[in-house]
């Protein structure tokens, strides 16, 4: 027994219960060789747990056990945990595990003299040594009380019973119902079972009923201590977090695009990181699911499997509704890439809708999951449960390298006010990329805007965008600013418009002025022109008046020599002749 | 002394016994001795020629623990007549026993 636990600690060894999750939570299992206390209120799952315990040792661990039951008789008990997929009959004729059925029927006995429990001994040791057995459950030895009249023997007898079992190296699960007031259990089996202590608790809150775990106490090991959400699903018990505490999952850096361009190429250009998680939040109507869906298509087209969670619409309505923005689900429904899954959030409580969508995408194993809204799923639960829930969800679907779109329907106001950030502040740490979509209300209609609020691990455009949905699917466009603030819809044509027109006013402006400047210059041309004619002119003037000069101080010079000649070279012999003389 | 019957029981009416008890010890305990003792005692007294007693030590027979219910021993069972009646204890008061068997004590009837 102490030697074939997997567990080689040496302080304490343990027995694995298979159960999902609590052998996290112990880390590693029950306290081997000794009784563990499980009790709780009616109906919150004792003797579930108890049943699967052993079956999960018997079928699993190769540790026999013996269940003596005080309430419920074999039969009974048999038909009830066949619907969780255990066949005690099965393990019963393997000799696997024996069902022992202690009725005792208070109007049917007298008590005379002194008496002890031996024959309760006998019968559970005959139990354990005709199979072997290392678990033993007893569920509920508080039926005792109701049936023996004389508690002190009886309480005697119970302390000897605990000691005996743990001499007998017993791995024992003994179920209690929970006491009035702060009492653990109804009779004070805490005394005697000092091991480990395992409460469960149901509460009802909102309408929506909770189960809930806790381990109050284990002896010498270290455990979670938290209240942990557990059903009781179609496979059995189950204990959150199925996943594991710790942040130590593979990351991927790889990318997958949205399919809506625009938005990728505001995500740097390649869309979010595979196995990363997408908040899509915003007002009502401001095109959250659409952008699910999208994602959901765009992942059908690459061949990969989506899944898609819808709390506010049926499967019909959804692919009926996605037609009317261009975004056709029906064919890969058919193909079966793409599953719908339709559930009121109402339906169940928190964790059993995580519950559901733990099998479902261990069943489908989906590359991208929607989650459409995570806002309707909280509608009942305070904030403080719906984070750790979402968390749990989130680590689970990284860990199984799933991308996820949640949609979150904010209240508060719109995305500016810091009351619409409170609103959120529960779910959007949790996410890799924040997407938020507002409504944006001016002359009289209201238009969609999208912006990253943040993306881990990427570039990402700080751009506010018009998110337009329509016929032809989505589209982002670019917003106008203008009088400091963001123009969308028919503001935005209009102011297209406008500035069409105040370009082409530019234009023609610019035509005028460029005509102006040509009859300008035409102008200044011909004045020049005119000067220089004039110039010219002038020019000639002084020509002609030199030409005219010259002509007639030759003139004069020929009339000199002329006269001179006349006079018999008196002149000239008043030169010439002189010298010659 | 498992499955012993009783001496005192068939040999004076021959017919099957008004009363069938059954007396489930567990070992050579004083408890297990003081109950049979006093059982032995209680039906000479008030059951003559009427009952038979069958014994049965657990530790050898701990099969048959289960058949009964037996959680408390001794335990007698008054397997007949109908409906069946457990007494737990030493039987040492007989007043209760002869209660808790439904028997009208011979002394009282006399009288």
């Amino acid at each position: 027994m102490k030697k074939k636990l997997p567990e080689t600690l040496p302080a304490l060894s343990k027995a694995p219960t298979g159960i999902e999750g609590l052998d996290e939570i112990t880390g590693g299992g029950l306290p081997a060789g000794r009784p563990t206390l499980v009790c709780g209120t009616a109906g919150c799952g004792k003797t579930m747990l108890a049943m699967e315990f052993l079956v999960r040792g018997a079928a699993q661990f190769d540790e026999p056990g013996v269940f003596m039951m005080f309430e419920e008789n074999a039969a009974e008990l048999t038909a009830n945990v066949r619907s969780l997929g255990f066949d005690l009959e099965k393990l019963a004729v393997e000799k696997k595990i024996v069902l022992d059925y202690v009725h005792i029927e208070r109007s049917e006995i007298e008590e005379t003299g002194e008496y002890d429990l031996e024959g309760l001994f006998i019968r559970l040791g005959h139990a354990i040594d005709s199979i072997g057995a290392k678990r033993v459950v007893l569920d509920t030895i508080e039926a005792l009380f109701a049936g023996l009249p004389n508690h002190a023997v009886l309480r005697a007898e119970l302390r000897r019973l605990f000691r005996w079992l743990k001499d007998r190296g017993m791995t024992a699960i003994i179920t209690g119902e929970k006491g009035d007031g702060n009492a653990i259990t109804r009779y004070g089996l805490e005394e005697y079972v000092a091991d480990c202590v395992i409460i469960l608790d149901q509460r009802i809150q909102e309408q929506i009923s909770t189960r809930r775990l806790r381990v109050l106490k284990y002896r010498g090991t270290a455990h979670g201590t938290n209240e942990y959400p557990f059903l009781i699903g179609a496979h059995g018990f189950s204990v959150l977090p199925i996943t594991s505490l710790q942040l130590d999952h593979r990351v991927s850096t790889q990318r997958i695009l949205t399919g809506i361009a625009r938005l990728d190429d505001m995500l740097g250009g390649q869309g979010v990181y595979r196995g990363s998680s997408v908040l899509v939040s915003g007002s009502a109507g401001t095109g959250k699911s659409s952008i699910a869906a999208k994602l959901l298509e765009t992942a059908c087209r690459r061949g990969e499997r989506a899944l898609f969670f819808a709390y506010e619409e049926s499967t019909e309505q959804i692919v009926r509704n996605m037609r009317s923005v261009d975004i056709d689900l029906a064919p890969w429904v058919k193909k079966g890439l793409l599953e719908i899954h339709s559930s009121r959030p109402t339906l169940q409580g928190l964790e059993q809708h995580l519950v559901v969508m733990h099998d479902l995408v261990r069943a489908f194993r989906p590359s991208v999951v929607a989650v459409d809204p995570i806002s309707n799923l909280t509608m009942a639960y305070v904030d403080a449960e719906v984070k750790p829930t979402l968390m749990r969800l989130i680590d689970f679907l990284k860990k199984e390298q799933v991308t996820a779109i949640f949609t979150s329907l904010t209240s508060g106001g719109e995305a500016t006010t810091s009351a619409f950030e409170e609103s959120q502040v529960g779910v959007s740490s949790l996410m890799d990329t924040w997407l938020l979509l507002s409504n944006v209300e001016f002359t009289g209609e209201r238009n969609r805007t999208i912006f990253v609020r943040k993306s881990r691990g990427m570039a990402h455009s700080n751009q506010v965008r018009e998110f337009v949905l329509s016929d032809k699917g989505i589209d982002l466009v670019d917003v106008y600013l203008g009088d400091d603030r963001v123009l969308t819809g028919s503001a935005r044509v209009a102011q297209e418009a406008q500035e069409r027109a105040a370009a082409t006013l530019r234009g023609e402006d610019h035509q005028r002025k460029l005509r102006q400047l040509a009859s300008r210059r035409k102008a200044i041309e011909a004045q020049i022109a005119a000067l220089q004619a004039e110039a010219e002119a002038e020019a000639d003037e002084v020509h002609f008046a030199i030409a005219q000069e010259t002509l007639q101080k030759k003139a004069t010079h020929q009339n000199t020599d002329a006269m001179a000649q006349q006079r018999g070279g008196a002149t000239g012999a008043n030169g010439h002749t002189i010298e010659k003389r | 002394m498992s499955a012993s019957a009783s001496p005192a029981s068939h040999s004076e009416t021959g017919a099957t016994p008004a009363f069938q008890l059954r007396l489930y010890v567990a070992g050579q305990t004083t408890k297990s001795l003081m109950a049979v003792a006093n059982l032995q005692r209680i039906c000479e007294t008030h059951l003559a020629g009427q009952y038979c007693i069958e014994v049965i030590d657990l530790t050898k027979t701990p099969q048959l623990a289960a058949g009964d219910q037996i959680l408390a021993v001794p335990t007698l069972v008054r397997r007949l007549p109908e409906p069946i009646k457990k007494i737990i204890g030493d039987l040492s008061n007989e007043e209760r026993v002869l209660v808790g068997l439904d028997i009208q004590p011979v002394g009282c009837d006399a009288s």
